[in-house]
């Protein structure tokens, strides 16, 4: 998730908004034609145009922005392993040699801090794509052809709606292996039906759109119609609905890990909380040890949430030309 | 003798002796989905035994209020739905009713152009998408020059110029009529033979009606395409075409050359539809007063539709045997013909009302 | 209605200008316009989408939602002297100076407190899809009844129960459908509620902003025709808008024709419908194909309404009118009398530089004007 995108875009879009988008075109990827080169420059002028006029989107865009980077660039810099330790150092506050200072296993947490973003942000983005593939595929499928597919389809998400999250993790894990892994395709799998109920209500209201019967009627096939006609009109709600789950996706396996359930090999947030949590950090008052972790997690929550408020005006195909400088979304509504 | 007569005789006379596209008995019921498994199957019975005939260089207006079974007929003869009696022949030849190949055929020359434009446009695609589709799709097109060169054309044949401008303009930078015209360019680009125009300058300001209709008569004269025009306005039937088949409630109830039926009213709906269509000039003859209407009253369910002539219940002239089935086609000469018991049933003798 | 009564003034509405901000410019979605309603008139106001006929309503109506603001104008409302039961009249007719019983006042001043009892009182509006906005989990006679609960509290249950069947039988509903739902209702069964409703309370104006646009021909037909017949029985006066103008020809007593935020033409329907004026006039009542005549072809109004953010200098029609000149494109017409012939009656105001005769002797004919569209058509390419 975090390779550059292919499309031109301006400097500073690259930085916060480059997941969503990236994702939410996903399913169209290996067409290459001009149309669809043109509609990602547009979407990636518009998200340009959101970043710099909302202010929501803004913040949202630089936080997420940030972590991204570090995720990115972050181990290259440093280039230590994380879970190096200078023997003897203990459980020490700040200094200038270990910037957030080291824990109990005598690591340097600033540098579990930055392994760990790169491997929850991973996670968290990839599992949010595999949900998104699920479920753009299901609901529009099911939205689309209606009649038979559409109630196996219905049967199918309904069960998996009602299917608890957070046990069938913790078995799962027990069961199969314990691995950042198995959390994910376990929160992958029951969380798709939620965007998929919505993505089928939505297809459902699109396919009696003319569009789409007109392409119908000048003989253009159901998978082109889906994923041409239909597809584009709801990125909104499938990058919204992106966003959101990997929030999710980020919580559930931080929770998972902080319970215990996570592979104590890799550094992420959610471990280096369980190691703080079990070593009695919070005893210890060593503040550096759990607070980064959190904070962390609460920031990236918090950006991710942030940019999700500007996605509607993105996806608004009037609001492409729209310069809204002084003029919020609000105003648009002008008297009939 | 009236040029529409002469029109309708040499299109009969020289370019093709019968029609191009002749719908005979169409009958469609939507089913209603069964709550409980016992009860009765019920469906709404959308239009019942409608037949019609288009010529090439003619136009046919098919004239109804909203519930009339107008638009279901359209989109039974653009093949989006299926009907379910009655048959279809194309140049002569039955249209079988299954078979992509053959529906890729038949939409080769059978086009629908849809009543909103603003939502028969994809908002995220450009007019060069619009237009590039069906020419790709049927073949018309090999090459991506080949694309905008005929692209270009279309747009020029519905008076949008600049061309390459707007070839590059998203929907919602054209106004309704300018997409109206890029929707019909996307008709063309097909190169039908027939078109089917559902309401297509209802939703269109005022003073550009006008201009599309007159862009749709340009091109049946100058391609001979055979149109079916539908719309609410009888009037607008009247200006647009030669033809015009009166719908209520699923029922044709009368047709013939427009002339006669915007004159000379024979089904008493017909008479109806015309004394409620505004009309300044009656203005003049009857002074300011709009309550006189000969019958009153709205469109009946078409789930449990009035039994024979769906209009009895309305019907000022309505008889016992109204009631009891529908009447036969009656005709009253010069091509008009009407379904009415007041013209005796499905006898040729010509009863005033 | 007398004839003496018919020109006795309701509504004075003076240079009245709407605008709002946009995000890329202000719109003037009214500009300068000036009309009067008398006692008793049906007053057309056509116009296509975008003319300002339902923002200069609402201006009216003081629904204007922001960022829309009347940027300059008076609306001078002249009351009619009321017995004393009528509270909101008895107390602005007080402060405005006691004695004057028909001291108008301007609308557009009215504290809130005072609009609520305008509003209603003296002035009810129809809306659009009016049909839509009766509350679906209410029965109808409900509906009916909170209006005059709420603004007359003085009747009992039972006078409101009594007056709301009376409403209802006036616009031909029959009295048993008092408990009926808006869902168990026809389109124009609703309609017809919605209009019971704004003459609850007898107002003097009703404004009806595309009443019958929803419904089929015939139901419109028929609900055209009460509204006529209500209005001869009860005496209040309508502002009708509409786009349709073959409609409103046959409805109203008199016809403004709005343009790009301003009116154009005014006069009375039958000089409108006989002689248009001004060739937007005449282009649109020949946009609508007849159902009389000879059958001939028809022309447009070529290009399309302006972009009110942009409209053009000079007078607004100049890029589509046929028969423009140079003096089009910069100076602004204003509404001017022109000479009305004995049939027409009352004068009639047109906003045309071809009426003026500095600019040219003799004023177009309507044969003129249609040689001009033809020719006009002829040239771009149309044909």
């Amino acid at each position: 998730m975090s390779q550059s995108p292919s499309s031109p875009l301006p400097p500073t879009a690259v930085e916060g908004e480059q997941e969503p988008e990236a994702a939410s075109l996903e399913p169209q990827e290996g067409i290459t034609e001009a149309t669809f080169l043109s509609a990602l420059t547009t979407i990636a002028r518009r998200t340009w145009g959101a970043a710099t006029t909302n202010r929501k989107v803004a913040i949202g865009s630089s936080i997420v922005g940030f972590f991204v980077l570090v995720a990115i660039f972050g181990p290259l810099l440093i280039n230590q392993d994380p879970l190096h330790y200078t023997p003897g150092i203990g459980v020490k506050p700040p200094s200038s040699a270990h910037w957030l200072g080291t824990n109990q296993a005598n690591q340097d947490v600033f540098i579990q801090l930055v392994y760990g973003t790169r491997t929850s942000l991973f996670w968290a983005f990839l599992t949010g794509l595999l949900v998104l593939i699920i479920s753009v595929s299901v609901g529009l499928v099911s939205g689309y052809f209606g009649g038979v597919v559409d109630d196996i389809l219905s049967v199918i998400t309904n069960v998996f709606l009602v299917i608890p999250s957070l046990p069938l993790a913790i078995v799962a894990v027990e069961y199969f292996s314990r691995t950042v892994f198995t959390v994910a395709v376990v929160v992958a799998l029951t969380n798709w039906p939620w965007g998929a109920r919505v993505l089928r209500a939505q297809t459902l209201s699109m396919r009696g759109r003319e569009f789409v019967t007109a392409s119908r009627s000048s003989g253009e096939r159901p998978w082109r119609i889906i994923f041409f006609e239909i597809f584009p009109n709801e990125i909104s709600i499938v990058a919204a609905s992106f966003v959101t789950t990997s929030i999710q996706v980020m919580l559930a396996v931080a929770g998972l890990e902080f319970l215990g359930f996570g592979n104590s090999s890799t550094v992420s947030w959610g471990t280096m909380l369980y190691d703080a949590y079990n070593s009695g950090a919070l005893l210890q008052e060593a503040w550096w040890w759990f607070a980064p972790p959190g904070l962390c997690i609460a920031l990236v929550g918090a950006g991710l949430a942030l940019l999700n408020f500007g996605i509607d005006e993105l996806a608004d195909p009037r609001l492409r030309q729209l310069k809204r400088r002084k003029w919020p979304k609000k105003q648009r509504v002008a008297a009939a | 003798m009236t040029t529409q007569q002469q029109l309708s005789a040499a299109a009969k006379a020289e370019i093709i002796p019968g029609p191009i596209l002749e719908a005979q008995h169409l009958k469609k019921a939507f089913p209603l989905r069964r709550f409980n498994p016992l009860g009765a199957a019920r469906a709404v019975h959308a239009v019942e035994d409608a037949s019609l005939a288009l010529f090439p260089g003619q136009a046919v207006a098919l004239v109804g209020e909203s519930g009339s079974g107008k638009t279901t007929i359209a989109r039974i003869l653009a093949r989006l739905y299926h009907p379910t009696a009655g048959t279809i022949h194309f140049l002569g030849k039955p249209v079988k009713l299954a078979g992509s190949r053959q529906i890729s055929e038949y939409r080769r020359n059978v086009q629908l152009i849809f009543q909103d434009p603003f939502s028969s446009l994809n908002p995220v695609h450009s007019v060069a998408y619009h237009l590039s589709r069906p020419l790709r799709l049927h073949g018309h097109a090999r090459n991506s020059a080949e694309v905008r060169e005929q692209s270009l054309a279309l747009l020029r044949r519905v008076s949008l110029t600049p061309a390459e401008q707007f070839l590059q303009k998203y929907p919602h930078q054209l106004s309704g009529g300018q997409r109206q015209r890029v929707a019909i360019a996307r008709a063309l680009a097909v190169k039908p033979k027939v078109l089917l125009a559902d309401e297509p300058v209802s939703m269109l300001d005022v003073s550009i009606r006008l201009d599309i209709l007159n862009l749709l008569l340009r091109l049946k004269e100058e391609e001979q395409l055979a149109l079916l025009f539908i719309t609410h306005d009888i009037a607008s039937a009247r200006y647009f075409a030669e033809e015009t088949l009166v719908m209520y409630a699923g029922q044709m109830v009368e047709g013939g050359p427009s002339e006669e039926i915007t004159q000379q009213p024979k089904h008493p709906y017909t008479q109806l539809l015309l004394s409620a269509a505004p009309d300044p000039d009656r203005l003049r003859t009857e002074g300011k007063n709009l309550s006189v209407l000969p019958a009153r009253g709205e469109i009946p369910s078409l789930v449990n539709p009035p039994s024979g002539c769906r209009f009895h219940p309305r019907c000022p002239h309505a008889m016992p045997v109204c009631r009891e089935r529908f009447p036969q086609k009656t005709q009253l000469g010069n091509g008009h013909w009407t379904h009415c018991h007041l013209y005796g049933d499905g006898q040729a003798d010509n009863v005033s009302g | 209605m007398n004839a003496s009564m018919k020109r006795e003034p309701l509504l004075e509405v003076k240079h009245l200008s709407v605008e709002y901000d946009a995000p890329n410019g202000t719109v003037h979605a009214v500009t300068d316009v000036s009309l009067t309603l008398h006692r008793g008139e049906t007053f057309g106001l056509a116009g296509e989408s975008g003319s300002g006929k339902s923002t200069l309503a609402y201006a009216v109506a003081r629904l204007l939602n922001p960022p829309a603001r009347v940027s300059s104008g008076e609306a001078l409302y002249y009351p009619r002297p009321m017995p004393a039961q009528n509270g909101a009249h008895a107390s602005r007719q007080a402060q405005s100076g006691g004695g004057a019983a028909w001291q108008p006042f301007d609308i557009l001043r009215l504290s809130e407190e005072e609009l609520r009892s305008f509003r209603w009182n003296d002035l009810a509006i129809v809306f659009q899809s009016a049909m839509n906005a009766l509350n679906p989990v209410m029965d109808i006679g409900t509906q009916i009844m909170d209006v005059l609960w709420t603004h007359q509290s003085y009747l009992s249950k039972e006078e409101c129960k009594q007056r709301a069947v009376e409403l209802l039988q006036l616009v031909g509903i029959a009295p048993d459908r008092l408990k009926s739902y808006p869902h168990e209702l026809s389109g124009g069964m609703r309609q017809r509620t919605v209009i019971a409703i704004a003459l609850a309370l007898s107002p003097e104006i009703i404004i009806m902003d595309e009443p019958t646009t929803a419904l089929d021909v015939v139901v419109q037909r028929d609900i055209l025709g009460e509204i006529l017949r209500l209005q001869a029985q009860l005496g209040f006066a309508v502002i009708f808008i509409t786009h349709d103008l073959s409609l409103l020809l046959e409805l109203a007593d008199t016809v403004a024709i709005m343009y790009a935020g301003r009116l154009v033409e005014q006069g009375s329907q039958r000089a409108v419908y006989e002689h248009p004026r001004h060739p937007y006039s005449y282009g649109l009542i020949n946009s609508f194909p007849s159902l009389h005549g000879p059958r001939r072809k028809a022309y447009g109004i070529p290009g399309t309404p302006p972009d009110l953010r942009a409209v053009p200098t000079g007078c607004a029609f100049h890029p589509r009118c046929p028969l423009a000149f140079n003096a089009c494109k910069t100076r602004l017409p204003l509404l001017r009398q022109v000479a009305a012939t004995a049939e027409e009656g009352a004068p009639e105001q047109v906003a045309c530089h071809l009426y003026n005769q500095a600019f040219r002797e003799e004023a177009p004919t309507s044969a003129d004007i249609a040689a001009a569209y033809e020719a006009k058509a002829e040239r771009g390419g149309v044909r």
